[in-house]
């Protein structure tokens, strides 16, 4: 049995953890807020800018001389998997699911006999797959010094795919992330960017529009506008979807942390009454013998 | 008519408008009421909204605009009000458009045509430097 010092220190510990645990959970929280309300601001553009896109592609994906971006390389041998995680652990599951996801893919992509590319965004999905896909790895994105997701960090990540398409480095590119759904719920999502696909839930609208300069220089300027914007909504949503993670696991750890306390306190009470009862039997028992 | 002016971060001015003059990419356009349906992108420029008499003006560096059946929406990647406007930002989107026609120009050495498009790109950066009187730093082509 432990003596009454070590439980005492024990309890003291775990209290101090629990104390550190509610903190981060309510930072959280306050960071979870901020990141709903920038997703939910980006939210008028993406919806728009997908409007249109959907208009556009649905006209131009019939033509021969459709952009890369949208009709593809003519072939999907080459995919390269954008896996966008935290760049801080104690989430949960957030970014093991994230990484699990990708891990899942690109064991099916290789099956098929494809060649797998991974761009890592975010340290602790780099972390995760440097085992299984390390020699996959083709570049890494650094979020560390963000502080507040802007367009202009998506558009470095875009500007780094983008670039490696036009290099011929890949076909097909996808991006995981989580979406956010609720604070104890994150679906881990993957979405293909290129070539473009519509995101699901948008269709061409019955609006007949002329288009200036025409159709096709306008989507030869939008289609990278689409990746960037594709990544952004990912990014703002990853970011939601981090906090919202980080918020219940550490509710979770909060909670077991005065579980613990609990039964430590138990513990200890139990074993100082055994102390003084034993004090007590041989104070009588010495009594007796005289 | 309806006028909406959104950012990938967010959104930037909502209001009714009698009229809008966007910087298209074939050169400016005043868009009324029952303006027939349109898309255009933008180069940079200056952007003219007439709000009852107020005329609110924001400096855009590229986007396109959607002029429907029930107004105008500009989606703009980066819309700043001219009142607010500051050398550093000015600066911040000389240098992104040097930049895209430096790497144009390393991308695309036997195709004018992309290099053209920075180029143009380029000056239309320093004709709205003028427009709005801020000085942008020499081109180097």
């Amino acid at each position: 049995m432990p003596n009454l010092k070590d439980l005492k220190n024990r309890i003291e510990s775990v209290k101090s953890t629990r104390k550190i645990t509610k903190a981060m959970q309510m930072v959280a929280a306050a960071k979870l807020r901020r990141a709903q309300e920038a997703a939910e601001q980006s939210r008028p553009y993406a919806e728009r800018f997908n409007a249109v896109m959907a208009g556009l592609s649905s006209a131009a994906s019939g033509s021969d001389s459709a952009p890369k971006l949208l009709s593809g390389t003519g072939s999907d041998q080459v995919h390269l998997l954008v896996v966008m995680t935290s760049e801080r652990g104690l989430c949960g599951g957030f970014n093991t699911n994230i990484a699990k996801l990708a891990r899942t893919h690109a064991a099916k992509l290789r099956d098929e006999g494809k060649t797998v590319k991974v761009l890592t965004v975010g340290k602790k999905g780099r972390d995760q797959l440097k085992r299984d896909l390390g020699d996959k790895f083709v570049g890494h994105v650094d979020m560390s010094e963000v502080k507040r997701m802007s367009y202009a960090d998506a558009q470095g990540v875009a500007k780094d795919v983008l670039g490696r398409f036009d290099a011929g480095e890949f076909d097909v590119a996808t991006i995981f992330f989580a979406r956010f759904q609720n604070v104890v719920t994150q679906i881990p999502t993957a979405q293909q960017i290129i070539p473009f696909a519509v995101p699901e839930g948008y269709e061409a609208s019955e609006t007949l529009y002329d288009y200036e300069p025409d159709e096709e220089a306008i989507l030869a300027d939008l289609l990278p506008r689409a990746v960037a914007t594709s990544i952004f909504s990912a990014l703002l949503e990853n970011g939601a979807s981090e906090q919202g993670a980080r918020m219940s696991a550490m509710d979770n750890a909060t909670r077991n942390a005065g579980d613990m306390i609990d039964q430590l306190t138990i513990q200890y009470n139990r074993s100082r009454q055994a102390v003084i009862t034993n004090e007590l039997i041989e104070i009588i028992s010495g009594a007796e013998a005289l | 008519m309806q006028f909406d002016l959104v950012s990938p971060e967010r959104s930037l001015a909502s209001m009714e408008a009698t009229s809008v003059q966007i910087p298209g990419a074939d050169g400016d356009m005043t868009v009324m009421a029952d303006h027939a349906p349109t898309i255009t992108t933008l180069r940079p420029g200056v952007l003219k909204v007439d709000a009852s008499g107020t005329v609110h003006e924001f400096v855009v560096t590229g986007g396109f605009a959607e002029i429907g059946t029930q107004g105008i929406s500009v989606l703009a990647e980066r819309a700043v009000s001219r009142s607010d406007i500051t050398q550093t930002d000015m600066d911040a989107m000389f240098d992104e458009a040097q930049d895209s026609y430096s790497r144009a120009k390393d991308t695309f050495k036997n195709d004018s045509g992309p290099i053209d498009d920075a180029a143009k790109l380029l000056a239309d950066m320093v004709a709205v430097g003028a427009e709005i009187g801020l000085s942008t730093k020499q081109p180097s082509l």
